[in-house]
């Protein structure tokens, strides 16, 4: 593939803890976006989280140290591409903070300038207009907290959205409130979260949408868990399955595989 | 006022179990939102008056010293007292001696957080004063003997229903035909209690909003008019403020005032806006004879020059809880002591320290919406985690957590042992939850479990996918 087109960007994909172990087919899928953009994907083998569970539980040291690892993986890329707002967010805002005064901090800084979240990536870095998919249904989209904040993705995922054919978009109510995940804070308050989760699962049974969609897995989880859980057969997918075309299979938490 | 922040997890347990308290939290998030949006929508200039607001106290506080010993000559020039009070003891005994030597036996206070934070009431009534507030919420409370829970909206914790019955214990003498179903009927039948209470007080209290070097002027804003009531009636009126309310201008102090009600309640303006600056001159028409000014340090200044020092641009709008998904679930008292929400989340630990307040700033999603709303652009989450990184450099988080988080850094830091893990225990874990998807239980994710289900992994892992699929087209090459 190189040698015939060499002037494609080199697309360095920080796939996530939670894709890798829990949902590779959004790795795929991310995969495949990335290649119809027109550039050329890798995987590095030496990734393993964005460090964020140690960044937001205060340990600092095992942050910066995972930082490091991620950057030296992945600084020789055009670009770094994660599917998920809240672990781009990680690697684009924070790691520059991490090493605020240090011998790294302009290493960490020229790295975090070429990381992007995917739908983002795809529409604001590579001009993407439409995918080349179907979905045949209605859906609804979560806003993640990280990604509609920290990166301002609200637009790009509904935007490629409604190239889809045959996808009816379906807005719920309070679309870019927090659904109570938190990383950590999910199980070190889980009573408060599932209180959060409960209101959020309720907006997305009210939209009346068959399929539930977010830019990231950690959100995904929690809100498939709790509509699970509720007895709901509301699906949920990350919305590069949608976008790839790679939604045939069992949704998040379905079984008959 | 007694401590609860240790029991954060209690008080939220409570908090989510009490049905009146969430029938109330409901009106959190209707009646807010919506009415800042609007009233920031309708004002095109809104994020540049944010930007202009930041830089006013920024200054002022990189100049507080100079702006602190200007004020205090204004105030003198102008014929008032200005008290040192560096802790809340020395607060209230300043508080207390003026009250004594005015002869009174009843105080009306405005509304003011400050004196809740150096608790005030309880200590005045201690001494044979009694406090009385004016302001509707905050007399509400005062009724129930409770503390508000919310810095603006203090008795947002209650239902109409539950409001109604108080005032029907404490107005006995009201007949039972009496409306008491709306705010302003309660309004009324408060006002008129109230009224009697103005002129017999000795002492007016009450809270700044803004403390205006310039002129030594004090500003705060009322939307029922109470606070003039408190400060112009009685004899003697006492300003207890904290240090960082200093702006250095009147027009410094317009340009916030611009941004504070639109993120507060969603008015343009509150509907009174009160300038006091000393005691009554000659020829004015009304006004005390005696004007102090209480200025409270209790632990402010030690945050100056620290990574905590935004948080004293706060101007107490409340938009961060009226936002936070957290406040909406369990209200203002579980945070346990003053200060609720993102800004109690900061602050508290400042004020009471980190090993009573440590859950505060780790019960927070990182949402940013309370960031994303902040008039003062104050980065909330950013010093939660400031205060995380010291809980956990000072090993105050509980051991389970710290030894959970280390082993699994141990792995992450690691890249290829975390390989051999994840490969070795994902393929694992995907068999067992073949069949149905997910788990409704699985040692070790009782925390997740309790409430929802965790889907299980879908396969093995994508890195070894990835690896397979990638040597396969390796081999596939001519
Ligand atoms: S932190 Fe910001 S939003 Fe919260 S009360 Fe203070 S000024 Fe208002």
């Amino acid at each position: 593939m190189k040698q015939e087109t060499p002037q494609k960007p080199r697309v360095g994909l920080f796939v996530t803890c939670l894709v890798d172990l829990f949902r590779p087919t959004v790795g795929f899928a991310a995969v495949k976006l990335v290649e119809e953009a027109g550039c050329e994907v890798e995987v590095p083998m030496a990734q393993t989280c964005c460090g964020q569970p140690a960044y937001n539980s205060g340990d600092r040291e095992d942050a910066v140290a995972i930082a490091r690892t991620t950057i030296e993986t992945f600084e020789d890329y055009d670009y770094v591409v994660a599917p998920s707002g809240s672990c781009a967010g990680m690697l684009r805002k924070h790691y520059p903070a991490l090493f605020k005064g240090d011998a790294w901090e302009a290493r960490a800084a020229a790295f975090s300038a070429r990381v992007h979240e995917l739908t983002s990536f795809l529409v604001d870095v590579m001009g993407m207009e439409r995918v080349s998919a179907a979905h045949v249904g209605s859906v609804t989209y979560h806003d993640s907290c990280s990604g509609l904040r920290e990166l301002g993705i609200a637009a790009q995922p509904r935007r490629l959205l409604s190239s889809v054919e045959g996808l009816e978009l379906r807005e719920m109510k309070d679309a870019d409130v927090c659904c109570g995940f938190g990383g950590t804070f999910c199980v070190k308050y889980s009573d408060i979260s599932n209180k959060i989760v409960e209101e959020k699962a309720a907006n997305i049974a009210a939209s009346g949408a068959e399929t539930l969609l977010a830019g990231d897995l950690g959100c995904l989880m929690n809100m498939a868990g709790k509509l699970q859980r509720q007895g709901n057969a509301v699906r949920v997918r990350h919305v590069a399955e949608v976008l790839a075309g790679m939604d045939d299979g069992p949704a998040i938490g379905e079984g008959g595989r | 006022m007694q401590i609860t922040s240790p029991a954060f997890k209690e008080n939220a347990r409570g908090a989510l179990a009490n049905p009146d308290l969430q029938k109330a939290l409901g009106h959190v998030r209707l009646g807010f939102i919506d009415k800042r949006q609007k009233a920031v929508d309708a004002l095109p200039e809104f994020d540049a008056l944010r930007d202009s607001a930041r830089a006013i106290k920024d200054h002022a506080l990189a100049h507080l010293d100079l702006y602190l010993e200007a004020y205090e000559e204004k105030v003198k020039a102008a014929g008032g007292y200005v008290h040192w009070a560096p802790t809340a003891a020395d607060a209230r005994a300043v508080i207390l001696e003026i009250c004594r030597a005015a002869g009174a036996r009843t105080v009306t206070k405005g509304k003011s957080m400050i004196t809740e934070e150096i608790g005030l009431n309880a200590f005045l009534e201690k001494e044979g004063i009694r406090p009385v507030e004016t302001d509707l919420g905050e007399y509400i409370i005062q009724l129930r003997g409770e503390h508000p829970s919310h810095i603006i909206a203090p008795a947002v914790h209650l239902t109409r229903d539950q409001v109604e019955a108080d005032f029907r214990r404490a107005h006995d003498h009201l007949p039972v035909a009496r409306d008491l179903s709306e705010p302003e009927s309660l309004l009324a039948e408060a006002r008129r209690v109230l009224r009697s209470q103005y002129f017999a007080a000795d002492v007016g209290i009450t809270g700044a909003n803004f403390l205006v070097a310039e002129t030594g002027s004090s500003v705060i804003v009322t939307n029922e008019g109470n606070g003039d009531l408190t400060q112009i009636l009685p004899r003697v009126h006492v300003v207890v403020a904290s240090i960082e309310k200093i702006v250095p201008t009147m027009e410094d102090m317009s340009q916030i005032l611009r941004v504070l009600a639109r993120s507060a309640t969603g008015q343009d303006m509150s509907v009174y806006t009160t300038v006091s600056t000393g005691p009554r001159r000659e020829g004015d028409p009304d006004g005390p004879e005696e004007y102090h000014v209480v200025l409270l340090d209790n632990g402010r200044s030690a945050m100056l020059g620290t990574e905590f020092q935004d948080m004293l641009r706060c101007i107490r709008c409340g938009a961060c809880m009226n936002h936070c998904p957290v406040y909406h679930a369990v209200g203002g008292h579980a945070y346990g002591w003053v200060y609720p929400g993102p800004m109690g989340a900061v602050l508290t630990p400042s004020l009471i320290g980190v090993d009573k307040a440590g859950h505060l700033p780790n019960a927070s999603t990182f949402c940013g919406r309370c960031e994303a709303v902040c008039p003062m652009h104050i980065p909330l989450p950013r010093m939660m985690r400031h205060w995380r990184e010291r809980e956990f450099s000072r090993g105050l988080n509980p051991a389970a957590q710290r030894y959970g988080l280390r082993a699994w850094a141990f792995f992450a830091r690691r890249p290829r042992l975390y390989r051999l893990a994840v490969s070795l225990a994902i393929p694992v874990l995907s068999r067992l939850g073949r069949r149905r998807g997910r788990f409704r239980r699985l040692p070790l994710a009782g925390g997740w479990t309790r409430h929802r289900d965790l889907p299980a992994p879908e396969s093995r892992t994508f890195l070894q996918q990835w690896r397979d699929r990638d040597a396969a087209r390796q081999e596939a090459r001519p």
